[in-house]
């Protein structure tokens, strides 16, 4: 299944907001692509931008918020004919708004699952009609039998009796429930890319494993891409191919989920993984590694590398005047730090 | 502070239970009870750090409230030392011994944003206990506030500014300095890190476990994340709708769980190694209703290991080897393997 062509193509993707403060500069030219049929971990505290890279592929960036900058390129392969034939090329970022086509995109090729399902479901419409009013808009079906679909789609995300919780409103459901009511509303179009928001965040540990086994079926069953959003360094361990990590608006490092966890090259990913408390058997007895100081406010970033005044690896004069780019440091291995690129001789001279 | 007294226990629980009537109807009649906790016993040691586990809805936070009198036990007795040795019942106190009761006993609350009153400066935060209990006052009001607020590593330059000026983590701080600010012995903290970033919660959890040294303070810590219950407790209390399923040494726990529901919580956690699969068998179904519990063992119906007697008869909660409590009709004969190697 893995052809020349990435499902999704980001290429210095900006997307601001114009404030009365000043503008916050959430995802800052972010480039990434995630492989058909993978799962692409993106990783990240708060306030990193994750979920505003996320809502901009969607086009659902509210204002103030707006792109403004780069292309998120959609290869649709052809219906039928090779795996490995061109695909159409489509810049989502072009598209109008409310056209046709980015409707047609939106919750049908590309799904997204969101963090709070309890936020996501209107609580005045019943589960059943929220996925079939998905599944009518998408798909030439008539109404029954887009109910024959819905009520499928919750059997194989595991809604008991789904039958008669198809007519349930969302708050007689509990927190897991609800989040497989989404999954099934994301799938029920069956689409090619399901962008997930973390997904299991608001849910109990148990729960949890559960959504995280069934989202790994169902990714393999229909073969979907899916970009995993998560600050859990566990679940993108478990579910992703390769990750990336965002800091502040940017990616820092991109490495296949192995080398990120055993071989990490960003000194915010070294100390992201160190601070990290961990199961083990006998208990651990020494102390977390904490990052020193916070994730800075969102209208003060820091000059230079934005890392930098909690870097322990900071060199005085190059972090804070040379923003970094991403430099290549192994296979599909790339990381934004100046101790992987050659400026730091360069840098002085910049100085003076 | 530090008392010859090991032996004896800072808070004893006995037979806890808290019951939130169901009322329903044109009449308010009550239908029935949700049994938030029904039936915890525990001793806590001074100095230690007893972590209580579980499930939301399981009782947890009821549980640690109930401690304080912010929710009214049903029944039960809970007695706290003094720090003249007495010992006082915390269920029958009247007002003025509950005054002085929640002077030494505080809470550390899960959201640094939702607990701060964001019209109060972080010096009117952390002052405030001291001005009602009238402990100080001007000067002097200001330098315990400042020499609080360095010792949870905030600079009191800082300290006129209002919430919204600080980070989770900093406003975590300054919770943790207006729950100290009283010179307590007993902290119940109630999920204090799960709000924050997870660069931010190693600093916090340090933090913690430096003034737990420096004032030999007692932690009840109320959490749902096991890896830092693990990290951060000497001792484990896992419940299971309202009720204590199992209670162990944190190392016993971990490594030898003797409640296949404890064990279940440790095979979910996701493992952060993409070279150990974790993702095997997980628990079915989902956690019991407490207004309608099952009949006989509350986990029956989820457990893997299921027998007859199970369904009819309640296991009670038993110590099976020295120190560790299970409450399981077939606690250590089941093959369990604890945290996947």
């Amino acid at each position: 299944m893995e052809g020349n062509w990435p499902i999704l193509d980001v290429q210095n993707l900006k997307t601001y907001f114009s404030l009365d403060e000043g503008v916050v500069r959430a995802v800052d030219d972010v480039s990434f692509d995630v492989e058909r049929g993978t799962v692409l971990g993106v990783v990240g505290e708060s306030g990193c931008g994750k979920s505003v890279l996320a809502r901009s592929i969607m086009r659902i960036v509210r204002p103030p918020g707006e792109s403004i900058e780069g292309q998120i390129i959609y290869n649709r392969s052809p219906n039928d004919g090779p795996a490995d034939a061109t695909p159409e090329r489509i810049d989502l970022r072009e598209l109008t708004l409310d056209s046709s086509e980015m409707r047609d995109i939106r919750g049908g090729e590309i799904a997204m699952i969101f963090q709070e399902p309890m936020v996501s479901f209107s609580p005045v419409h019943t589960v059943g009609a929220q996925i079939i009013e998905a599944i009518v808009l998408h798909q030439s079906v008539t109404k029954e039998e887009a109910r024959d679909q819905a009520i499928e789609m919750l059997r194989r995300v595991g809604i008991a009796e789904p039958e008669r919780n198809v007519d349930e409103y969302t708050f007689n459901l509990s927190g897991g429930m609800r989040q497989r009511c989404m999954i099934a509303m994301a799938l029920s179009c069956n689409p090619t890319l399901l962008i997930a928001d973390e997904p299991t965040t608001a849910l109990d540990v148990t729960t949890q494993a559960q959504i995280m086994q069934l989202m790994a079926e169902l990714q393999q069953e229909f073969g979907m891409a899916m970009m995993l959003i998560t600050h859990n360094l566990g679940v993108v361990a478990q579910m992703a191919k390769e990750v990336i990590v965002m800091y502040l608006g940017k990616v820092v490092e991109r490495a296949d989920v192995r080398t990120l966890f055993s071989d990490p090259k960003h000194p915010y990913t070294q100390e992201l993984l160190k601070s990290i408390p961990r199961l083990s058997r006998t208990g651990q007895t020494e102390r977390l590694a904490a990052i020193s100081g916070n994730v800075p406010p969102p209208f003060v970033r820091p000059t230079g590398c934005s890392f930098h005044p909690r870097c322990p690896k900071f060199m005085s004069g190059v972090c804070d005047v040379v923003e970094p780019t991403l430099a290549t440091v192994g296979t599909r291995h790339t990381v934004s730090c100046l101790l992987y690129s050659d400026v730091s001789g360069a840098a002085p001279k910049e100085l003076s | 502070m530090t008392s010859a007294s090991d032996q004896s226990p800072i808070l004893e629980i006995k037979n806890l239970k808290v019951h939130f009537p169901v009322i329903s109807g044109i009449w308010r009649r009550t239908k029935g009870y949700v049994r938030a906790v029904d039936d915890l016993s525990f001793d806590l040691m001074e100095g230690e750090t007893l972590g209580l586990v579980g499930e939301s809805g399981c009782g947890k936070t009821t549980a640690g409230r109930a401690i304080l009198r912010a929710v009214e036990p049903t029944s039960g007795e809970m007695w706290f030392r003094m720090p003249d040795g007495s010992r006082v019942s915390t269920t029958s106190a009247g007002s003025e011994e509950l005054r002085l009761l929640r002077q030494d006993i505080q809470l550390i609350f899960q959201d640094p944003f939702a607990s701060l009153n964001p019209r109060m400066t972080v010096f009117d935060v952390v002052a405030d206990p001291l001005r009602v209990n009238h402990i100080a006052r001007g000067k002097e009001l200001e330098d315990l506030v400042s020499e609080m607020l360095l010792k949870v590593g905030l600079s009191p330059e800082y300290m006129r500014r209002y919430p919204h000026a600080f980070s989770g983590g900093q406003r975590q701080r300054v919770g943790i300095a207006r729950a100290l600010v009283m010179n307590p012995r007993l902290l119940i903290a109630d999920e204090p890190v799960s709000a924050l970033d997870v660069s931010v919660q190693a600093q916090i959890l340090n933090l913690m476990q430096d003034l737990q040294e420096e004032l030999n303070l007692t932690y009840l810590f109320i959490s749902h994340d096991l890896s830092v219950v693990q990290y951060i407790a000497h001792r484990v209390m896992v419940m299971y709708v309202g009720k204590v399923v199992e209670i162990a040494p944190t190392e016993k726990l971990f490594g030898q769980p003797l409640h296949p529901y404890t064990q279940a919580l440790l095979s979910s956690v996701p493992v952060p190694n993409p070279e150990v699969s974790a993702l095997k068998q997980t628990l079915e179904g989902e956690v019991a209703n407490p207004a309608d519990p099952p009949t006989g063992c509350y986990f029956h119906p989820r457990c893997p290991f299921v027998q007859e007697i199970c369904r009819t008869t309640e296991p009670p909660l038993n110590e099976v080897t020295p120190e560790h409590f299970a409450s399981c009709h077939f606690a250590g004969e089941l093959d369990l393997p604890g945290v996947p190697a």
